[in-house]
């Protein structure tokens, strides 16, 4: 397959960009952080997008989606990542729907998908249990008591876990690791939101005996692999839309400032660092392409692209959100510049789905060394 | 592409598959050991290693398959591209060596095709094909490496023929050339790019000379070529009198983006690691040089994708621009980081120097890969052309 966007691909990336930078900029971002909004996004926008078919993107026809691919989702991802719109993108279609797509029964998908499809329902999935990215060392356990299952264990950093209707929870069931649909409002859910520097949502959530069926389970711990490594590639699409738009606005600062009468950009010392921004940001495009390329065709090296595209890509945001705030220098440090907002999702997405010592590690592993 | 044409393909790959496994000779499917020491060179004096390296290169020849693409009215083979990428596979598919390997083939011919005149092509073009003339590269001076443009060889006007004094250096196998296609000042008197003149001269001529230089690797090809009032006939500029650089720029690019694609290639980097240091409950048995391998593996396949997506983009029309600016840097400075960990995964066994190259190859290799982001323009000239061309920052004082 070529490693170049189509002509629908390229139509869908120019119209979320023109939405998303009229509707969703970063000051949208900025207001739901100051008004400490209560949702964390703007359920009226997510309704927009909805419209304009973002959510059945993925989805297949014959569960009222669109079977239009991860190489489309990632170009609405890429473009959140320029303007840094808070959405459910990435918990509810690359988590939610993923997980429903990938493990669930005939039934379920019928069930879930196409509500999915019309933003009749968001979903997330609540994975992880330690202090960073440890998505198979499980405690949560689904055992049987009094002829009924039940859930027990804690959650953390539950992407949009206050505002999902649903969550995919992981726990040992019958000594695997299985994947149980619960709803957000049984009894025995205690969700605690947590802010985060990005401002965007994470939640801890508790499980106190929460009752579960047989029927609910939505696959094992090879679903939540596979959900995962879409998780991790959907997300260095958006992680390579915020690295090109700081980058680019930092391009634009080094041509405006003044220093010693000329503009700081003609100085030597700040072209070689961004020129060598420039060369990695240019590997980084062509590498999530290949991945997003590789979930649509069901490539056997999806798992060794994902580790590698969440390595490289979290490599070069970090580099690339650091020095926009030293070129930006002393204004790059205010909070009324936009330039911070970047660097702060960056960390959390560099950690979300796992770091870039995390997938060095995975990329050694999935490679036999 | 239709179905003519596909099949039209379909029988090429046919034909071409039974001519290579009919004509190839047993050892010239063999990896080469010893790099571009291994492949015939050709030129006046050239010599064969072996009765199968003539017969492989003559009959390569006799069909144009030096050249794949080039005219076959100047002794290429006239193939399409698509034609010559199926070559290239059907090569690939028995490990054949290429026939000839030459400066002749890789940079001054598609210079002629593009700017010579009709009887420096059915010269020159016809003499390249058939390995006749070793060609040689005279651009940079002891004062001109970076600032290229400020060369100082000047080839003075005296009617029927110039004069040609100054010195090259970095001339590589200028002992063995026959012929070297040089940079020259025509004029001192303007803006330096625009005094220059692209001139081929006859390494026999009276007033040239070569010395050798060595390395920090030890043995090179690399020499020093001086000029002492060398006469060169009129008809040996290529081009207009001083717009050569249009010429060297046109080459430069040329040289740049095959020095960065060399070098992109993947080699099986865990699979050296393991062999060197071995595992440890399945993991690399150094737990800090495991990420440092992995981090390298994919860069190396960052540069690839991106070399990969460059060509898709060219096939489907667009100008890659931008895309391909980085490309010698990227691809250089990687290959120095992936020697300077080659090394420390070999420990002691690979700090040996040895008597000869291969006794003490990765040592002497490492060294020599310094060099990639110096030749061809170095490191920082290319950020410079990215900076100012690509990102449009403003020209340092």
């Amino acid at each position: 397959m070529a490693l170049i966007l189509n002509e629908e691909q390229q139509m869908l990336k120019t119209s979320a960009k023109e939405f998303l930078t009229q509707k969703a900029p970063v000051s949208a971002l900025r207001f739901l952080r100051d008004t400490k909004d209560s949702v964390g996004y703007d359920p009226s926008l997510w309704s927009e997008m909805v419209e304009m078919g973002w959510a059945a993107l993925t989805i297949p026809e014959e569960f009222g989606g669109m079977g239009f691919g991860y190489v489309g989702l990632g170009q609405i991802l890429e473009e959140s990542g320029r303007t840094l719109t808070a959405s459910p993108l990435v918990s509810n279609l690359l988590l939610g729907a993923s997980t429903i797509q990938m493990g669930g029964s005939a039934a379920q998908k019928q069930a879930l998908l196409p509500a999915i499809a019309e933003g009749q329902l968001t979903l997330t999935l609540a994975f992880e249990e330690h202090s960073a990215h440890r998505p198979f060392a499980v405690s949560s356990t689904v055992e049987e008591k009094d002829g009924q299952l039940m859930l027990n264990g804690s959650k953390r950093f539950v992407l949009d876990g206050h505002v999902a209707q649903k969550l995919v929870v992981s726990a040992m069931y019958q000594g695997e690791i299985a994947l149980f649909l619960v709803d957000a409002e049984a009894d025995g859910v205690k969700i605690d939101r947590r802010l985060m520097m990005d401002s965007r949502n994470a939640a801890n959530i508790q499980f106190h005996g929460v009752v579960v069926k047989a029927a609910d389970q939505v696959g094992n711990r090879s679903t939540l692999e596979q959900v995962l490594d879409v998780a991790r590639i959907g997300l260095a699409a958006e992680m390579l839309g915020s690295m090109q738009e700081a980058f680019e606005r930092t391009i634009a600062y080094l041509k405006e400032r003044v220093q010693f009468k000329v503009p700081i950009g003609s100085f030597q010392a700040l072209q070689h660092r961004a020129a060598m921004m420039f060369s990695e940001i240019e590997v980084c495009k062509s590498m999530v392409l290949k991945a997003l390329q590789a979930v649509d065709a069901q490539d056997t090296k999806v798992p060794v692209l994902a580790s590698m595209v969440k390595a490289k890509v979290g490599e070069v945001i970090q580099v690339v959100t650091n020095e926009s705030i030293q070129m930006f220098g002393g204004i790059g440090m205010t909070d009324d510049e936009e330039i911070g907002f970047f660097m702060k999702r960056a960390r959390v997405a560099q950690q979300t789905f796992g770091d870039y010592n995390y997938h060095l590690d995975r990329f050694a592993s999935l490679n036999g060394f | 592409m239709n179905d003519t044409l596909t099949d039209k393909l379909t029988a090429f790959r046919q034909e071409t598959a039974n001519w290579l496994e009919a004509n190839c000779p047993a050892s010239m499917r063999e990896p080469v050991k010893n790099g571009f020491d291994d492949l015939y060179g050709g030129g006046r004096n050239g010599v064969f290693k072996s009765e199968d390296q003539r017969i492989w290169f003559e009959r390569m020849r006799d069909r144009g398959w030096t050249a794949p693409t080039w005219p076959k009215a100047y002794g290429g083979g006239g193939l399409s591209n698509a034609e010559a990428k199926v070559l290239k596979e059907e090569m690939a598919k028995l490990g054949c060596r290429a026939p000839l390997w030459s400066f002749g083939l890789m940079m001054l011919g598609p210079a002629i095709l593009h700017f010579g005149t009709e009887e420096q092509k059915q010269k020159y073009i016809r003499e390249i094909c058939r390995g006749e003339i070793w060609w040689c590269q005279g651009y940079s001076e002891p004062g001109a490496g970076s600032d290229l443009a400020g060369l100082q060889t000047s080839a003075v006007d005296q009617g029927d023929h110039f004069v040609v004094n100054g010195q090259k250096v970095w001339t590589s196998y200028a002992d063995k050339a026959d012929m070297i296609f040089c940079l020259v000042r025509t004029n001192p008197d303007v803006p330096k790019q625009r005094g220059i003149s692209f001139l081929l001269i006859d390494m026999k001529t009276e007033g040239v000379s070569v010395r050798p230089i060595k390395l920090i690797s030890g043995k090179s090809p690399f020499c020093e070529t001086f000029f002492d009032n060398v006469k060169v006939p009129k008809e040996n500029i290529v081009g207009q009198i001083n717009d050569g650089w249009t010429i060297a720029k046109n080459l430069l690019t040329h040289e740049r983006s095959t020095v960065g694609n060399l070098f992109g290639s993947i080699m099986p980097l865990h699979e050296y690691a393991v062999d060197a240091v071995g595992l440890e409950n399945g993991k690399l048995a150094d737990p800090t040089l495991r990420p440092e391998v992995a981090r390298v593996m994919i860069n190396s396949y960052a540069l690839k994708f991106a070399i990969e997506q460059t060509i898709d983009m060219t096939k489907a029309g667009h100008q890659p621009g931008a895309k391909s600016s980085f490309f010698k840097y990227y691809g250089t400075e990687l290959n120095k980081d992936r020697h300077e960990l080659m090394l420390s995964l070999k420990g002691y066994e690979g700090l040996e120097w040895g008597e000869s190259y291969n006794e003490g190859k990765l040592a002497r290799d490492m060294c020599r890969t310094k060099g990639n982001s110096i030749e061809g323009g170095t490191t920082e000239v290319q950020l410079n052309i990215i900076a100012k061309h690509v990102l449009g920052l403003p020209k340092s004082k």
